[in-house]
């Protein structure tokens, strides 16, 4: 394509981009760095069904006056990313001078609701998405190699799991494996254990989450290799078979090397999919147990004083986390792009 | 039956708008707020106005869009229905105005414990009150000979007797569900203790103390005789395992009591042996370890004048004494002229006269709320112990409070 196509091809989307993705960006950035001005308290006295009482409220002439003149809020800087609700650096300085062992350290580091999530994110993202992956990639093998008037069927039912939306899904399994539930009460029977609910432990909270969102996601990379699988080169393969290579050999030295760049394109977005996991941790009602970025988001912004500052701190950090994690793959992307040219 | 159910709430509602005052408004009227029976009673009575269209939002998530949907100019709702805890987020983004002059001009039905002063102005009217309070299954207690407890004391004492005459594993109930409930219970179970939120006159805190850990250790004795799964159990949940017959004892709603018994699926001897009373107290105290409750209305600030007329002439014919009926009148603890308390009132009358603490009307209570659901499941679970959850939940609060002007 000639660069001026190119650019009057791409036009369109970049502007889009810069004005939905670049523009709110740079808004809660610089909302992250504000907060509120300081509240200007006075008593009042307050009556109604029980009776009259002394208490605190906020002047709104005071804090209207404030808020005038200086209609952006407080300029804080690098405070809020730096509290207890997020990076908290004292709280780890503190526990880092206090503890005498490693575990002792991560046990402290883990009471701080930042790590807390961050402990979940990752490890929920590292098991996942090689997981999704390679359920994803076995579910395919498996498929085309049916015969071709079951395929159809097979198909339809492997993707159901994609077709339910995953807040919806997680409600119903959440119903399901509810102690008093169809697999609640037979993993009780099966484990011989009346009181084993999979919903009061932490460590079950986790297994279920991950295993949930395999269950969720793994239709997705399962379509991707599904078709990369339909433009297998036949000829290699026969060369492999007369070869004498056997089914195993056939696809670890044909089919997955064939495959790779699909398996880039999965972790990809699969990567980016799983560091924002929200909507299982609702459906489950997990946040005793489990929370993560995106729920602490959810978090400040849904509750009666919305903690907007708190909100857009998480945000940029939860952006500078996909960053980082999906460096290595840009990485691979590029030198693909690199040594095709 | 549901259907006669039906027909006949509607031609009582049909003759209460031909017969009763009628209603006549010139604006749009948009109202949002909390879900459950007396709401919606009060919103379908608003509906009966004619001249205006009169639209409800009526849903659990009320509190993360009420600000929202009042900040607006102008505002998408004229009206939010709230309690004496949400109007304070409603106070301090100053988006609801002042009533005394429609008070004035439309007010005459309404006595005035009604009207809710801040500062000498009238910002809410209310039309009910609410506390949590004792529900329990008569039967349950006969079988075991205890009479209904009046204590938590007691009741863990019942509860033991329950479980080990093998009548029920998990005899204890409760909204323990991370998140608000949570909070909700601590906030009952402290002020039932005697205990203090903040240093007075000061938005900084004061739990981490012996009543603090007194009030934590008794939730945790209490949830040992609960459903394994009840850091996942709100209000819904707890009231779906009474149903079912599971649970003997819980401290529930008041506006939740009248319809406790009548959900489809309910076991019979429940329907049958259910019954209330008032709040318990703890640890020998004379408090009841219960907050207490008002639900009102206010009108939001950023509408025409026109507009806020309506709305207010709207709720006022939502809450007239003539929308008090059969179906009604049982649904709440109404606070409206000529309301006869039934039976399903004595738990929230028990607690007036108990002179149970009000839920605290702060604008950084909420911030307390919320820090204290978020931080003290860790030691429900037993990951920490009671001090190490009140100094995470201090630490949580004040990193929140300086974030919003309230501490330095």
């Amino acid at each position: 394509m000639k660069h001026r196509t190119f650019f009057w091809f791409f036009l369109p989307t970049g502007l889009a981009m810069l004005l939905f993705i670049a523009l709110p960006i740079v808004s809660v950035l610089f909302q992250s760095v504000h907060t509120p001005h300081d509240a200007v308290l006075v008593t009042v006295e307050n009556c109604g069904p029980f009776g009259c009482k002394e208490e605190t409220t906020i002047d709104q002439e005071a804090t209207r006056a404030l808020r005038d003149a200086e209609p952006l809020g407080k300029f804080v800087g690098l405070q809020i990313y730096f509290d207890r609700g997020h990076l908290a650096v004292s709280e780890v300085a503190e526990a880092w001078r206090s503890t005498d062992s490693i575990s002792g350290f991560l046990s402290e580091i883990n009471d701080l609701p930042f790590y807390r999530a961050m402990a979940f994110t990752l490890t929920y993202t590292f098991t996942v998405t090689p997981l999704l992956i390679v359920l994803g990639l076995m579910i395919a093998l498996a498929v085309n190699s049916l015969n071709r008037h079951l395929k159809g069927l097979v198909i339809f039912f492997s993707l159901l799991p994609m077709i339910v939306t995953p807040l919806i899904g997680s409600l119903i399994l959440f119903w399901m494996i509810d102690s008093r539930g169809v697999l609640g009460s037979a993993l009780q029977y099966l484990a011989d254990d009346p009181t084993l609910s999979l919903k009061a432990s932490t460590g079950l909270t986790w297994i279920m989450l991950i295993v949930y969102g395999v269950w969720n996601s793994a239709p997705f990379a399962f379509v991707v290799f599904y078709a990369g699988l339909q433009t297998l080169p036949q000829d290699q393969l026969e060369s492999a078979q007369i070869d004498g290579a056997t089914r195993w050999q056939r696809i670890r030295y044909v089919v997955i090397p064939h495959l790779m760049p699909l398996v880039t394109f999965v972790a990809l977005i699969q990567l980016m999919d799983n560091f924002r996991v929200f909507e299982p941790i609702i459906g489950f009602n997990a946040e005793a147990h489990a929370t993560s970025f995106s729920w602490i988001i959810f978090n400040d912004m849904g509750g009666e004083t919305r903690l907007l500052s708190s909100a857009a701190t998480t945000s940029v950090l939860t952006i500078l986390g996909v960053a980082v994690l999906l460096t290595p793959v840009l990485i691979r992307t590029w030198q693909d792009f690199k040594g095709k040219t | 039956m549901k259907f006669t159910h039906i027909a006949l709430a509607s031609s009582v509602l049909a003759f209460a708008a031909t017969a009763g005052s009628a209603c006549e408004i010139s604006a749009r009227v948009n109202i949002v707020g909390n879900e459950f029976p007396a709401i919606h009673s009060v919103a379908d009575a608003a509906k009966e106005c004619t001249g205006g269209e009169v639209k409800a939002n009526l849903t659990a998530d009320h509190q993360k869009i009420n600000v929202a949907g009042m900040t607006g100019n102008p505002a998408e709702y004229t009206s939010a229905i709230i309690a004496n805890s949400s109007i304070v987020a409603l106070m301090n983004e100053d988006v609801i105005r002042p009533l005394d002059d429609l008070v004035a001009k439309h007010g005459d039905g309404l006595q005035k414990t009604q009207l809710i002063t801040i500062d000498g102005k009238i910002m809410a009217v209310a039309f009910m009150a609410n506390a949590q309070h004792l529900v329990y299954r008569a039967d349950v207690l006969e079988e075991i000979g205890v009479e209904p407890p009046k204590s938590y004391e007691d009741l863990l004492a019942a509860a033991k007797m329950i479980r080990e005459k093998g009548i029920m594993e998990n005899p204890v109930g409760g909204a323990y569900k991370a998140g608000w409930n949570l909070a909700q219970e601590f906030n009952n179970m402290y002020l039932g203790h005697g205990g203090s939120f903040f240093e007075p006159g000061s938005a900084k805190v004061s739990i981490n103390n012996e009543q603090g850990v007194a009030a934590l250790e008794m939730m945790k004795s209490l949830s040992e005789y609960m459903n394994p799964d009840f850091l996942t159990h709100d209000s819904n949940a707890t009231n779906t395992e009474f149903r079912a017959g599971n649970v003997a004892l819980m401290n529930m709603w008041g506006s939740r009591a009248a319809t406790l018994a009548d959900a489809d699926g309910v076991v019979q001897e429940v329907k049958d042996h259910m019954a209330i009373s008032g709040p318990l107290t703890v640890a020998g105290g004379s408090d009841a370890a219960s907050t207490l409750w008002w639900d009102g209305w206010t009108v939001a600030k950023n509408i025409p004048d026109a507009e806020a007329e309506a709305t207010f002439i709207a709720l006022t014919h939502g809450i007239r004494p003539e929308m008090l009926n059969e179906e009604t009148a049982p649904q709440a603890v109404w606070l409206i002229d000529g309301y006869e308390p039934t039976d399903a009132a004595q738990g929230v009358f028990e607690a007036v006269q108990m002179s149970t603490s009000p839920y605290p009307m702060l604008p950084y209570m909420g911030l307390l709320h919320t820090a204290l659901g978020a931080e003290l499941s860790d030691f429900m679970q037993g990951k920490e112990s009671a001090a190490q959850a009140l100094a995470d939940t201090e630490a949580a609060y004040t990193a929140a409070a300086k974030e919003k002007g309230f501490l330095n």
